[in-house]
Protein backbone atom coordinates (compact mmCIF):
# COMPACT_ATOMS: atom_id res chain seq x y z
CA UNK A 1 0.00 0.00 0.00
CA UNK A 2 2.71 2.34 0.56
CA UNK A 3 4.51 1.25 -2.16
CA UNK A 4 1.50 2.59 -3.99
CA UNK A 5 1.01 5.73 -2.05
CA UNK A 6 4.92 6.39 -2.99
CA UNK A 7 4.22 5.74 -7.16
CA UNK A 8 1.29 8.00 -6.70
CA UNK A 9 3.01 11.30 -5.30
CA UNK A 10 6.27 10.75 -7.69
CA UNK A 11 3.66 9.75 -10.76
CA UNK A 12 2.00 13.52 -9.79
CA UNK A 13 5.59 15.17 -9.09
CA UNK A 14 7.10 13.95 -12.27
CA UNK A 15 3.91 14.99 -14.66
CA UNK A 16 3.56 18.18 -13.09
CA UNK A 17 7.01 19.19 -13.30
CA UNK A 18 7.42 18.25 -16.92
CA UNK A 19 4.40 20.62 -17.58
CA UNK A 20 5.84 23.38 -15.45
CA UNK A 21 9.40 22.86 -17.53
CA UNK A 22 7.98 22.78 -20.96
CA UNK A 23 5.77 25.76 -20.54
CA UNK A 24 8.51 27.51 -19.09
CA UNK A 25 10.50 26.14 -22.25
CA UNK A 26 8.08 27.75 -24.40
CA UNK A 27 8.19 31.35 -22.89
CA UNK A 28 12.03 31.88 -22.08
CA UNK A 29 13.42 34.62 -24.50
CA UNK A 30 16.82 33.18 -23.62
CA UNK A 31 17.08 30.23 -26.12
CA UNK A 32 19.60 28.85 -23.20
CA UNK A 33 17.22 28.85 -20.85
CA UNK A 34 14.70 27.45 -23.06
CA UNK A 35 17.35 24.20 -23.31
CA UNK A 36 18.05 24.18 -19.96
CA UNK A 37 14.81 23.79 -18.96
CA UNK A 38 13.79 21.17 -21.74
CA UNK A 39 16.47 18.88 -19.67
CA UNK A 40 14.52 19.19 -16.91
CA UNK A 41 10.72 18.29 -18.83
CA UNK A 42 13.74 15.15 -20.62
CA UNK A 43 14.56 14.12 -16.83
CA UNK A 44 11.06 14.27 -15.46
CA UNK A 45 9.85 12.44 -18.44
CA UNK A 46 12.22 9.46 -17.55
CA UNK A 47 11.27 9.27 -14.41
CA UNK A 48 7.99 8.47 -16.07
CA UNK A 49 9.17 5.99 -17.78
CA UNK A 50 10.92 3.88 -15.00
CA UNK A 51 7.47 4.11 -13.41
CA UNK A 52 6.27 2.58 -16.30
CA UNK A 53 8.48 -0.12 -16.04
CA UNK A 54 10.12 0.91 -19.07
CA UNK A 55 14.15 1.09 -17.37
CA UNK A 56 15.97 0.15 -20.97
CA UNK A 57 13.93 3.75 -22.31
CA UNK A 58 14.41 5.56 -18.86
CA UNK A 59 18.52 5.11 -19.17
CA UNK A 60 18.33 6.08 -22.63
CA UNK A 61 16.71 8.60 -22.33
CA UNK A 62 18.69 10.19 -20.17
CA UNK A 63 21.92 9.23 -22.08
CA UNK A 64 20.73 10.09 -25.51
CA UNK A 65 18.43 12.59 -25.00
CA UNK A 66 18.91 14.89 -22.21
CA UNK A 67 22.89 14.06 -22.59
CA UNK A 68 23.83 13.91 -26.38
CA UNK A 69 20.99 15.67 -28.28
CA UNK A 70 20.87 18.34 -25.74
CA UNK A 71 24.41 19.07 -25.33
CA UNK A 72 24.20 19.27 -29.31
CA UNK A 73 21.43 21.97 -28.80
CA UNK A 74 23.31 24.17 -26.43
CA UNK A 75 26.99 24.11 -28.39
CA UNK A 76 25.21 25.00 -31.46
CA UNK A 77 23.14 27.68 -29.44
CA UNK A 78 26.77 29.27 -28.03
CA UNK A 79 28.50 28.92 -31.27
CA UNK A 80 26.07 31.12 -33.42
CA UNK A 81 25.55 33.80 -30.58
CA UNK A 82 21.98 33.66 -30.26
CA UNK A 83 21.41 34.56 -26.84
CA UNK A 84 19.56 37.84 -27.92
CA UNK A 85 17.49 35.60 -30.30
CA UNK A 86 15.46 37.40 -33.10
CA UNK A 87 12.62 37.30 -30.98
CA UNK A 88 9.71 39.45 -29.81
CA UNK A 89 7.63 38.04 -26.90
CA UNK A 90 4.87 38.67 -25.44
CA UNK A 91 3.11 40.36 -28.48
CA UNK A 92 -0.40 39.33 -29.20
CA UNK A 93 -1.03 39.71 -32.54
CA UNK A 94 -4.10 37.96 -34.20
CA UNK A 95 -2.28 35.31 -35.86
CA UNK A 96 -0.78 34.27 -32.82
CA UNK A 97 -3.95 34.14 -30.98
CA UNK A 98 -5.36 32.40 -34.15
CA UNK A 99 -3.04 29.85 -33.99
CA UNK A 100 -2.79 29.06 -30.31
CA UNK A 101 -7.05 28.61 -30.59
CA UNK A 102 -5.58 26.20 -33.42
CA UNK A 103 -3.60 24.38 -31.40
CA UNK A 104 -6.50 24.22 -28.49
CA UNK A 105 -8.75 22.49 -30.77
CA UNK A 106 -5.81 20.11 -31.71
CA UNK A 107 -5.60 19.03 -28.09
CA UNK A 108 -9.46 18.74 -28.01
CA UNK A 109 -9.15 16.33 -30.84
CA UNK A 110 -6.46 14.66 -29.20
CA UNK A 111 -8.88 14.27 -25.76
CA UNK A 112 -11.14 12.72 -28.28
CA UNK A 113 -9.62 10.07 -29.73
CA UNK A 114 -8.11 9.00 -25.93
CA UNK A 115 -11.61 9.07 -24.73
CA UNK A 116 -12.72 6.44 -27.60
CA UNK A 117 -9.85 4.64 -27.01
CA UNK A 118 -10.76 1.45 -25.42
CA UNK A 119 -7.93 2.29 -22.81
CA UNK A 120 -10.80 3.49 -20.78
CA UNK A 121 -12.61 0.33 -20.78
CA UNK A 122 -9.70 -2.03 -20.74
CA UNK A 123 -9.35 -4.60 -17.54
CA UNK A 124 -5.96 -3.18 -15.97
CA UNK A 125 -3.23 -5.51 -16.57
CA UNK A 126 0.42 -5.17 -14.75
CA UNK A 127 3.24 -3.18 -17.33
CA UNK A 128 5.23 -5.70 -19.27
CA UNK A 129 8.68 -4.86 -17.85
CA UNK A 130 10.93 -3.73 -20.09
CA UNK A 131 14.85 -3.88 -18.25
CA UNK A 132 17.69 -3.75 -21.31
CA UNK A 133 17.74 -7.66 -21.01
CA UNK A 134 14.21 -7.73 -22.62
CA UNK A 135 13.83 -4.95 -24.88
CA UNK A 136 17.66 -6.15 -25.95
CA UNK A 137 16.65 -9.83 -26.93
CA UNK A 138 13.89 -8.66 -28.84
CA UNK A 139 15.83 -5.83 -30.82
CA UNK A 140 18.71 -8.60 -31.53
CA UNK A 141 16.52 -11.26 -32.74
CA UNK A 142 13.04 -10.38 -33.72
CA UNK A 143 14.15 -6.48 -34.78
CA UNK A 144 17.40 -7.09 -35.89
CA UNK A 145 16.91 -5.54 -39.49
CA UNK A 146 15.39 -2.57 -38.87
CA UNK A 147 18.42 -2.08 -35.81
CA UNK A 148 21.00 -2.32 -38.92
CA UNK A 149 18.82 0.13 -41.16
CA UNK A 150 18.96 2.71 -37.70
CA UNK A 151 22.71 2.24 -37.74
CA UNK A 152 22.93 3.20 -41.31
CA UNK A 153 20.74 5.82 -40.74
CA UNK A 154 22.91 7.35 -37.66
CA UNK A 155 26.14 7.18 -40.18
CA UNK A 156 24.23 8.79 -43.26
CA UNK A 157 23.61 11.43 -40.53
CA UNK A 158 27.25 11.90 -39.39
CA UNK A 159 27.99 12.45 -42.68
CA UNK A 160 25.18 14.88 -43.58
CA UNK A 161 26.11 16.91 -40.31
CA UNK A 162 29.68 16.97 -41.66
CA UNK A 163 29.20 18.21 -45.28
CA UNK A 164 26.97 20.80 -44.45
CA UNK A 165 28.77 22.44 -41.77
CA UNK A 166 31.89 22.28 -43.92
CA UNK A 167 33.13 25.63 -44.44
CA UNK A 168 32.95 25.99 -48.66
CA UNK A 169 36.28 26.98 -50.11
CA UNK A 170 35.35 29.85 -52.75
CA UNK B 1 -2.89 1.42 -8.61
CA UNK B 2 -0.30 3.84 -11.02
CA UNK B 3 1.17 1.48 -13.32
CA UNK B 4 -2.74 0.45 -14.42
CA UNK B 5 -3.59 4.43 -15.26
CA UNK B 6 -2.62 4.56 -18.62
CA UNK B 7 -5.32 7.34 -19.10
CA UNK B 8 -3.39 9.53 -17.24
CA UNK B 9 0.21 9.02 -19.24
CA UNK B 10 -2.18 9.55 -22.31
CA UNK B 11 -3.68 12.55 -20.99
CA UNK B 12 -0.35 14.09 -20.22
CA UNK B 13 0.87 13.44 -23.47
CA UNK B 14 -1.52 15.17 -25.15
CA UNK B 15 -0.63 17.71 -22.94
CA UNK B 16 2.55 18.08 -23.56
CA UNK B 17 2.49 17.39 -27.52
CA UNK B 18 -0.21 20.38 -27.47
CA UNK B 19 2.69 22.71 -25.65
CA UNK B 20 4.97 21.83 -28.10
CA UNK B 21 2.61 22.49 -31.11
CA UNK B 22 2.14 25.88 -29.77
CA UNK B 23 5.88 26.36 -29.28
CA UNK B 24 5.93 25.60 -33.02
CA UNK B 25 3.48 28.20 -34.12
CA UNK B 26 3.71 30.94 -32.12
CA UNK B 27 7.84 31.10 -31.77
CA UNK B 28 10.58 32.46 -34.25
CA UNK B 29 13.45 31.68 -33.58
CA UNK B 30 14.34 28.27 -35.69
CA UNK B 31 16.59 26.83 -32.50
CA UNK B 32 13.44 26.91 -30.13
CA UNK B 33 11.22 25.72 -33.04
CA UNK B 34 13.59 22.57 -33.48
CA UNK B 35 13.78 22.19 -29.13
CA UNK B 36 9.76 22.24 -29.44
CA UNK B 37 9.54 19.45 -32.12
CA UNK B 38 12.16 17.31 -29.48
CA UNK B 39 9.63 17.77 -26.76
CA UNK B 40 6.59 16.65 -29.24
CA UNK B 41 8.76 13.39 -30.43
CA UNK B 42 8.70 13.23 -26.74
CA UNK B 43 5.50 13.12 -26.13
CA UNK B 44 4.87 10.86 -28.90
CA UNK B 45 7.02 8.52 -27.28
CA UNK B 46 5.21 8.59 -23.78
CA UNK B 47 1.90 7.39 -25.90
CA UNK B 48 3.85 4.47 -26.99
CA UNK B 49 5.61 3.80 -23.79
CA UNK B 50 1.91 3.67 -22.27
CA UNK B 51 0.61 2.04 -25.14
CA UNK B 52 2.69 -0.78 -24.46
CA UNK B 53 1.20 -1.31 -21.42
CA UNK B 54 -2.46 -1.15 -22.70
CA UNK B 55 -1.53 -4.23 -25.52
CA UNK B 56 0.69 -5.75 -23.31
CA UNK B 57 3.32 -6.26 -26.17
CA UNK B 58 6.67 -5.04 -25.64
CA UNK B 59 7.00 -3.41 -29.39
CA UNK B 60 6.04 -0.25 -28.15
CA UNK B 61 9.22 0.26 -26.06
CA UNK B 62 11.55 -0.80 -29.82
CA UNK B 63 9.53 1.51 -31.16
CA UNK B 64 10.41 4.33 -28.81
CA UNK B 65 14.29 3.36 -29.11
CA UNK B 66 13.66 3.71 -33.22
CA UNK B 67 12.66 7.27 -32.56
CA UNK B 68 15.45 8.31 -30.70
CA UNK B 69 17.44 7.14 -32.86
CA UNK B 70 15.61 8.97 -35.84
CA UNK B 71 15.69 12.08 -33.22
CA UNK B 72 19.33 11.68 -32.43
CA UNK B 73 20.40 12.32 -37.03
CA UNK B 74 17.71 14.62 -37.29
CA UNK B 75 18.92 16.62 -34.25
CA UNK B 76 22.71 16.74 -36.00
CA UNK B 77 21.79 17.18 -39.34
CA UNK B 78 19.06 19.90 -38.85
CA UNK B 79 21.83 21.88 -36.49
CA UNK B 80 23.75 21.53 -39.28
CA UNK B 81 21.48 23.29 -41.39
CA UNK B 82 21.02 25.94 -38.74
CA UNK B 83 24.69 27.00 -38.69
CA UNK B 84 24.46 27.19 -42.82
CA UNK B 85 21.79 29.16 -42.39
CA UNK B 86 23.09 31.67 -39.82
CA UNK B 87 26.05 31.84 -41.79
CA UNK B 88 24.47 32.72 -45.11
CA UNK B 89 21.95 35.24 -43.58
CA UNK B 90 23.20 36.57 -40.53
CA UNK B 91 19.55 35.16 -38.19
CA UNK B 92 17.66 31.85 -37.65
CA UNK B 93 14.17 33.48 -37.48
CA UNK B 94 11.83 31.19 -39.42
CA UNK B 95 10.55 34.16 -41.13
CA UNK B 96 13.76 35.06 -42.83
CA UNK B 97 13.95 31.58 -44.80
CA UNK B 98 13.05 31.56 -48.08
CA UNK B 99 15.45 30.50 -50.18
CA UNK B 100 13.58 27.80 -51.55
CA UNK B 101 11.66 30.87 -52.76
CA UNK B 102 10.98 30.91 -56.78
Amino acid sequence: MAEIVFKWIVFFIASILSIFSSVMMVTRKNPVHSALWLVVTFISLAVLYFLLNATFIAISQVIVYAGAIMMLFLFVIMLIHLEKGPEEIGKMTVSRIFAVVLTVLLFVEILVGVYFYRAWTVKPEPMPFGDPKTVGKLLYTKYLFPFEIASVLLLVGIIGAVVLAKRRKM
Amino acid sequence: MVEHSYNLYLLLSAILFTIGAIGVITRRNGIIVFMCIELMLNAANLAFISATGIQKALEGMIFVFFVMTVAAAEAAVGLAIFVMIFRLKGTISVDEMNLLKG
